[in-house]
């Protein structure tokens, strides 16, 4: 019973980092129909901000909760602004070209920002430095709780919060639906779509940037290359939720996180990363629009 | 001319000047011009295929025009982006009703005024929606894809009335819907009228739009082949003929 709540936190934890990465693939798939390859590798730079911020600013000097925040602050900016680059010089060139010249785009800028990790931050991995620290562990009873976890799953829900309220309660969110609807109808009402898919990406790459440094919390070790896999599971995780689907994504995550965490607790760790794939096979099987997808038949 | 269209006195709004469309290949416009004067109601009448929603589309901004030019208030317009064209109060209920069905009725309305020119009127706007259309005001937080055919007509409408238009663009309001509602709906194009908007109505309904239009265009296979009067076209033994099915 002890052991299944561990899993049950771990999952949690690793879920909610799942889910910052796969809302950023959904926003974008919702508004472009675009699978952004290189969504991943925002999420690695974000790791890479936070840790260059920690040292520029020495955070881990006094490491604290508002050490962690300032430095997710830092990395959601330059993320944000990398997502605005990316659209804008990639993306935007192709609006109007065949939907696959834009796929193969984005796998370049993709291959584009692991290669030039490596250039500038060095093939080899680097240590995250610690800018929070909790003594200790939290235990209720016999159950202990690493206290970073519980830190990662709260900021990463408020963020998915603060994302929700801007989605459903703003005139940008508002924006935002009306152009995942339709570009020319959005238009019609007067609405930049342009300016509104620049907010899109920057808002989407700024939540893989929280995450970068939320990850550098949990498994210190990062490494230009580190977007890859976390990139391909959490678009698993958009896909399974129904792309597109901003709770999906969230749901879709958390499941990922979970079955990732009692199958290596359970049974067959070196299973770990197979399980997103044999989920994505599944679900394109049998259900390819993803548990809460919907056909795009209303759209006529 | 000017004795045809007989109506010198008021200002020309819109004025296309030899527009051509071009999709690929095929010369979807060929030439077309007309003025639209404030205040009145022009309908653009034709068959399918015939450049009706190709002409809305131009003036919107939506379809590039590969030749002439779309002046508002004497001024060009054509190749301003689509959400420019709403900035200068030219508003489009477009084809196929077009609202948003993932969205709120509400909603739906509020996107309408985007573009207001007078946002803190927003509720005042709203209020008068619903006082046209009191069908939406009943189902207001209901999605726009639970409404009936008519009752998304009446949306689309009301959305752009939200952007307080000068000039309203209404692509085939009249498209599926059931008689009494498409009656309702002409009505209200004239009450819209009345209160001072210019409206620029494409119709398929050709009987019904010319009665309630001052002027008339018929745009056959890309090109104008009649205009004038609306009551010298429902006159025109041509028009009664060719599409009034007489």
């Amino acid at each position: 019973m002890i052991e299944f709540a561990q899993h049950l936190i771990n999952g949690f934890s690793l879920g909610s980092i799942y889910a910052l990465i796969a809302l950023g693939y959904t926003m974008v798939f919702g508004i472009l129909q675009l699978i952004n390859f290189a969504h991943g590798d925002v999420y690695m730079l974000g790791a890479f901000a936070g840790m260059y911020a920690s040292r520029w600013l020495k955070l881990d000097q006094e490491p604290s909760l508002s050490a962690l925040l300032a430095a997710i602050g830092i990395a959601m900016l330059v993320c944000a602004i990398a997502g605005f680059l990316i659209e804008r010089l990639a993306y935007r060139p192709l609006r109007r070209a065949p939907r696959i010249n834009v796929l193969i785009t984005a796998v370049g800028v993709s291959l584009f920002l692991e290669f030039s990790g490596q250039l500038v931050f060095g093939s080899d991995p680097k240590f995250f430095p610690q800018i929070f620290r909790v003594s200790g562990e939290w235990s209720l009873g016999e159950l202990k709780v690493n206290p970073i976890q519980v830190i990662v799953f709260v900021i990463a829900l408020s963020l998915m919060a603060i994302l929700q309220y801007i989605i459903f309660r703003t005139r940008l969110g508002r924006a935002m639906r009306a152009v995942s609807f339709s570009h020319e109808l959005a238009s019609l009402m007067g609405i930049p779509t342009d300016r509104v898919i620049s907010y899109t990406f920057m808002l989407g790459s700024a939540l893989a940037g929280a995450a970068g440094v939320l990850v550098g919390l949990t498994y210190p070790k990062i490494e230009p290359l580190m977007g890859v896999l976390p990139g391909l599971k959490a678009f698993v995780a958009a896909v399974f939720g129904g792309i597109g689907n901003v709770a999906g994504a969230v749901v879709g995550a958390m499941t990922l996180g979970l079955a990732e965490e009692f199958l290596v607790g359970y049974w067959a760790p070196t299973y770990r990363d197979a399980l997103a794939f044999s989920i994505l096979i599944l679900i394109l099987l049998f259900r390819p629009t993803g548990i809460f997808g919907k056909g795009r038949s209303e759209k006529v | 001319m000017s004795s045809v269209m007989g109506s010198g006195q008021a200002e020309v709004l819109l004025s296309l000047k030899e527009v051509s469309v071009h999709y690929g290949a095929i010369h979807a416009l060929k030439n077309v011009s007309f003025d639209v004067h404030r205040g009145e109601i022009v309908t653009l009448i034709g068959a399918n295929g015939a450049g009706k929603t190709t002409t809305l589309r131009a003036i919107s901004g939506l379809t590039r025009i590969s030749g002439g030019s779309i002046l508002h208030a004497g001024e060009p317009i054509s190749g301003l982006p689509a959400h420019r064209i709403v900035r200068r109060r030219i508003c489009q209920a477009p084809e196929g009703r077009g609202i948003f069905l993932n969205l709120s009725v509400e909603e739906n309305l509020d996107l309408g005024a985007w573009s207001s020119p007078a946002p803190e009127d927003l509720d005042q706007d709203l209020a008068e929606v619903y006082e046209l259309f009191p069908r939406l005001k009943e189902r207001r937080k209901q999605s726009a894809g639970t409404l009936s055919g008519g009752e998304q007509q009446m949306l689309a409408i009301g959305r752009a009335l939200m952007s307080r238009p000068e000039l309203l663009l209404l692509d085939e309001p009249s498209l599926g819907l059931a008689p009494q509602i498409i009656e309702r709906i002409f009505e209200i194009i004239q009450k819209i009228n009345r209160d001072g908007k210019t409206v620029l109505l494409v119709e398929q309904n050709a009987l019904q739009a010319l009665q309630i239009a001052h002027q008339g265009i018929v745009l056959e296979t890309g090109g104008i082949k009649l205009s004038g009067r609306a009551a010298e076209l429902l006159a025109s033994d041509e028009v009664r003929k060719a599409y009034l099915g007489e």
